[in-house]
């Protein structure tokens, strides 16, 4: 069971093949056997999946079953549950059961969706291996010497390995879609605005968007449509309609106008993963798109211009953490500002703390000119490239990362680790959506192709990739960890 | 030398609004501690702001009252510093882009003439909650039912010169909040809260001098108290050769002084940036225009109403347009009655006299609006003299009936203007008076007049109070000058 | 824009996170550098363009002034660390 899609899943289910019982009980003990290595949880919840499985294996005996009802998935330890610890990979919420659900969490539950527990991640987002987690970096399933990718890095994981079939994860400055490109899934990143952040911890608010991470943008589509749509408690979700997502799956492609941006394909990009990317658009060309060279002439800016404002967005959302209402609070206080500084300095991990110093020296007196107002004009010309490419060619295409997973402990100097988001971190600025699908490999270790598009334009992007997995079986490869027999 | 101070004021107004500013938990005061703050008062993980549509038009209709510019497009800033009563590390606010822009107030000085004060602009922002200091084995409560709840900063221009200016300032929002019922601007729960900045200047300087912010004032009083003090500690300061210090001070009432709050280690530096959580709010002109059309008459309006239309004095309009409720009971009063110099002779007099001893707001007063208009129009009518209508207001304001006319049908009050019926009375007076009256005759003409007192007092006694004053007056001139 | 030793101290104090000597100089050069990398913005000509702080150019909505919430304090404070007669305590603070 563990190694069929969501799709595939719900066929089953609803063909009576097996109950929803069934399957969560044998990835319950794939995961228990498979993940104490893997650590792609932080929180596994079975008692309560098996209780939900139980609910819609009923519902389904009433013939009440939707689309989604007794399909497991994972959820990235950022999204509040009520009951169950919301720890964000941070020792400062590691105390933490949330009082409430987050707005996605109440909708897939509504779905009938049972949900196995909560996924390792950088602590609160701000990562790019997985290694910045309270809870111990996750190996990646194709070469456990890897890093599997951050933020979302437990939800790539645990996909990949066959622990679920599908996962939720967050996305600020490419913590879905690289994670998804190191561990050869299928991610999406939605236009910000479309998936509510109601519950969803906040690390840069203007950036963070939520999304799914399957196997198959197929899948993909399924819990996007589960999880999309206007929130009243998000003022910055978009009053907009959900489409089916579905619907658009099978739409020729041919016509279609692929744009290359010249500047995600220059210095640093390696050779071996250029080629799988062009391979795979060369698939496109064969499917009949058309492909052009486009430019995104600030590019370069985009690293720089994310490193002022998610910070300074950070330092801000992360005051909240104080030692007061919730999470760790230090031994003893003596007065309230050691309360502050102590629960802080041992609440928050070393990447937390180094990009709360600098939002915070970047917003001070006699910076904020310099620094964030800067980043926010920066950050107008950095969209409006997309904007006029977007004039010009239907979808852009390009790596999803410069290569494929590095080892873990490799980057040990932030500002290199940072450099790795080159692809992807413009788009949350942006606010365009993304996706990355599996496109080969470079020495055992998966390669993704990015895909973007403008604002709202989620089925155009999901309806390409899936083309190009009917076109071909990246996304069927399953890596050899966790294989019954090996 | 000749001093003058220069004065500025924000005045926080919390908003009546039912739910919170950024929340749906209730603002009503005193629930019991933290049972009105939800999720997002407490800043839980995860949890967003949504703008409440009450807060916003609160704050565009006292634009409108004060004539300002209402931007098209305000913005919601953070304001970052850590203090336990505020939850999420920020306060948001309005630092860039106020939903109200710059308008201006008038306020009556003591002569009775007006000043316009201007307004620099009004922002919306999230009150705190509040520390509780007694003892919790040596450590501080925080209670956050207050976190969240809306309020409008209103900041003026330096434009007040005086503790008595700045006092009617402060009486001029006031009245003005009300009037709109934007607030329910009750001092004493903290509903209006003030800083004030003073600073002084030889009279004649262009340039201003250091100021000082005092911070925290919460009544028209200590507002007053706390400028003269200041200006005054600053004279005294700057004529003894010392130099004033930017600072923050606090006013203490029980000593009438304002002292120096030590300096808390390091200047603040708040890191103002746009919330991202919120978006720009953009008010549409049809928006505006209708919340412009609903606005009640306001002060100013009202004052000239009063001076114009009903022939009051510049001093009675101000004083009977100074508050809603005042403004609203005088109306009343004199659409019973019907006579508006009568009507605001008894509501500034006999009623506001009675609510001042007895300590009380004219919203609480015993006697109703209509009761006092009903008194006015047996007084107006004659139906009472002054004498009797004082009983009838004292039995009024002591619940001994519901209306005038009862207390004067039950307590027979009715005045007497028989003259058959007061000339018996006044004959009676004579018959019992011999010797007065024999005084009285013998006495020169430009004393009787004094005399003559004697007797009205008998009869009026003899009355019970209800005869008329005038007429006794006139019958017993003729009857005792021409016998 | 260089970064000192102070700025980073500065920082941390304003962010009430306790630093000791050892973090704070490496804090100052991790910061150093990733400012360095940052600095490329200043090269940037920026005049006239507006600062965008939302990358949707959408507005605010606003909610019908109504209490939807009900009183949840047992279940909130579950999570606190400290709390007495349903206040939240802290180390006194001093006005």
């Amino acid at each position: 069971m563990h190694d069929k899609t969501l799709t595939e899943l719900a066929a089953a289910l609803a063909a009576g093949e097996f109950s929803s019982r069934e399957l969560t009980e044998s990835l319950l003990a794939r995961i228990d056997r498979l993940d104490g290595e893997l650590n792609s949880f932080i929180t596994v919840t079975a008692d309560a999946a098996l209780e939900a499985a139980d609910r819609a294996d009923r519902a389904r005996a009433a013939g009440k079953a939707g689309p989604l009802t007794g399909l497991p998935l994972a959820l990235k330890d950022i999204f509040c549950t009520q009951g169950v610890r919301t720890s964000c990979g941070s020792r400062m919420l590691d105390n933490f059961v949330s009082p409430y659900d987050a707005t996605v969490v109440e909708k897939l539950a509504a779905a009938g969706t049972v949900s196995l527990g909560k996924t390792n991640m950088d602590e609160f987002a701000m990562g790019s291996s997985n290694e910045n987690s309270h809870y111990g970096p996750v190996k990646n399933p194709w070469d456990l010497a890897a890093v599997p990718g951050g933020s979302s890095g437990g939800s790539a994981a645990a996909v990949a390995a066959g622990l679920v079939p599908a996962a939720l994860g967050t996305d600020t400055g490419g913590s879905i879609r690289q994670p998804a490109a190191f561990c050869g899934i299928t991610g999406l990143k939605p236009t910000y605005g479309r998936v509510s952040r109601y519950g969803m911890v906040a690390y840069a608010s203007s950036l963070d968007q939520g999304g799914p991470m399957a196997r198959t943008a197929e899948d993909c589509a399924l819990l996007l449509g589960a999880i999309a749509g206007h929130d009243l408690r998000d003022s910055t979700s978009v009053a907009r309609g959900v489409p089916d997502y579905r619907e658009e799956l099978e739409a020729s492609l041919s016509g279609l106008k692929i744009g290359l941006p010249r500047e995600y394909f220059g210095d640093g990009l390696a050779p071996e993963v250029e080629a799988a990317v062009r391979e795979a658009i060369a698939v496109y060309e064969s499917l009949g798109a058309s492909v052009r060279e486009v430019s995104l002439p600030h590019t370069e800016l985009a690293i720089p211009a994310y490193y002022v404002i998610a910070p300074a967005e950070a330092s801000s959302n992360l005051s909240r953490y104080d030692g007061v209402r919730f999470g760790h609070r230090c031994e003893n206080p003596t007065d309230l500002v050691d309360l502050y500084k102590r629960s802080r300095a041992e609440g928050f991990g070393e990447e937390v703390k180094r990009r709360i110093l600098i939002g915070t020296h970047t917003l001070s007196e006699g910076f904020f000119d310099a620094y964030y107002k800067k980043a926010q004009q920066v950050r107008r010309l950095i969209r409006q490239d997309f904007l006029d490419a977007f004039e010009d060619v239907d979808v852009l295409m390009g790596p999803a990362s410069p290569t494929p997973a590095f080892d873990l402990g490799a980057k040990k100097d932030p500002v290199s680790m940072y450099l790795q988001d080159i692809y992807t971190i413009a788009i949350n600025l942006a606010g365009i959506p993304g996706l990355s699908v599996p496109a080969g490999f470079v020495d055992g270790r998966p390669v993704g192709l990015q895909i973007l598009g403008p604002h709202f334009a989620e089925s155009r992007l999901l309806n390409v990739a899936h083309r190009f997995q009917q076109a071909t079986d990246w996304h069927r490869r399953q890596p050899a960890f966790g294989k019954e027999n090996a | 030398m000749q001093w003058e101070a220069v004065i500025g004021l924000e005045v926080h107004v919390q908003l009546a609004t039912q739910s919170k500013i950024f929340s749906g938990a209730s603002t009503a005061f005193g629930a019991e501690p933290n049972t009105q703050a939800c999720a997002v008062d407490l800043g839980l993980p995860g949890v967003l702001p949504v703008l409440n549509e009450g807060a916003v038009a609160m704050a565009v209709r006292f634009g409108l009252g004060i004539n300002a510019e209402i931007p098209e497009t305000s913005v919601f800033d953070r304001k970052n510093y850590f203090y336990p009563d505020l939850p999420k590390g920020y306060q948001t606010s309005q630092m860039y882009q106020p939903i109200v822009g710059p308008g201006e107030v008038e306020i009556t000085l003591d002569d009775g003439s007006t000043k316009r004060i201007r307004v620099h602009h009004a922002h919306l922002e999230e009150d705190a909650g509040k520390s509780l200091h007694e003892d919790f084995h040596g450590m501080t409560g925080i209670d956050l039912n207050r976190a969240g709840t809306p309020l409008l900063e209103i900041v003026s221009e330096p434009d007040l010169r005086s503790a008595r200016e700045a006092a009617a300032y402060l009486k001029a929002i006031h009245a003005i909040v009300t009037y709109l019922g934007i607030s329910d601007g009750n001092m004493a729960e903290g509903s209006m809260r003030c800083d004030v900045n003073v600073s002084v200047r030889p009279k004649g300087q262009e340039t201003l001098g250091t100021r000082a912010e005092i911070k925290n004032v919460n009544s028209f009083r200590f507002v007053e108290k706390a400028i003269a003090f200041e200006i005054e500690r600053q004279v005294e300061l700057i004529e003894d050769g010392g130099t004033v210090v930017q600072e923050t001070r606090l006013y203490d009432p029980e000593a009438d002084e304002t002292r120096s709050m030590r300096t808390k280690e390091e200047a603040n530096d708040y890191r103002y940036f746009p919330c991202p959580d919120l978006l720009p709010v953009v008010l549409d002109q049809a928006y505006v225009d209708h919340l412009r059309e609903t606005l009640p008459e306001l002060p100013a309006d009202k004052r000239a109403r009063f001076q114009d239309e009903l022939g009051l004095s510049a001093y009675d309009a101000s004083v009977l347009a100074s508050s809603r409720a005042m403004a609203e009971y005088f109306e009343t009063v004199r659409d019973v009655c019907g006579d508006a110099k009568l009507a605001a002779n008894w509501v500034q007099v006999e009623l506001a006299g009675r609510l001042n001893k007895e300590g009380l707001d004219i919203a609480d007063s015993p006697v109703t609006a209509e009761q006092l208009g009903g008194l006015v129009a047996r007084v107006k009518d004659e139906t009472i003299n002054g004498k009797a209508a004082k009983q009838v207001f004292a039995a009024l304001w002591d619940g001994e009936g519901d209306s005038a006319d009862a207390i004067i049908e039950a307590r027979g009050l009715k005045q007497v203007t028989d003259t058959g019926a007061i000339e018996a009375m006044i004959d009676q007076v004579i018959a019992d008076s011999p010797v007065q009256v024999a005084q009285y005759r013998e006495a020169a003409p430009e004393k009787r007049g004094k005399m003559i007192g004697y007797f009205v007092g008998q009869v009026m006694k003899a009355s019970r109070g209800t005869a008329n004053p005038q007429q006794v007056n006139a019958l017993l001139k003729d009857k005792l000058d021409n016998a | 824009m260089a970064l000192e030793p102070e700025d980073v101290r500065r920082a941390a104090h304003l962010a009430r996170l306790g630093l000791d000597d050892r973090e704070a100089a490496r804090y100052v050069d991790d910061l150093s550098r990733i400012l360095e990398m940052v600095d490329r913005l200043q090269a940037v000509d920026t005049e006239g363009v507006a600062p965008l702080a939302h990358p949707l150019d959408a507005t605010q909505r606003l909610r019908a002034d109504e209490v939807t919430e009900s009183d949840q304090r047992e279940r909130f404070q579950r999570c606190a660390p400290a709390v007495e007669n349903g206040l939240y305590l802290v180390p006194r603070v001093v006005e």
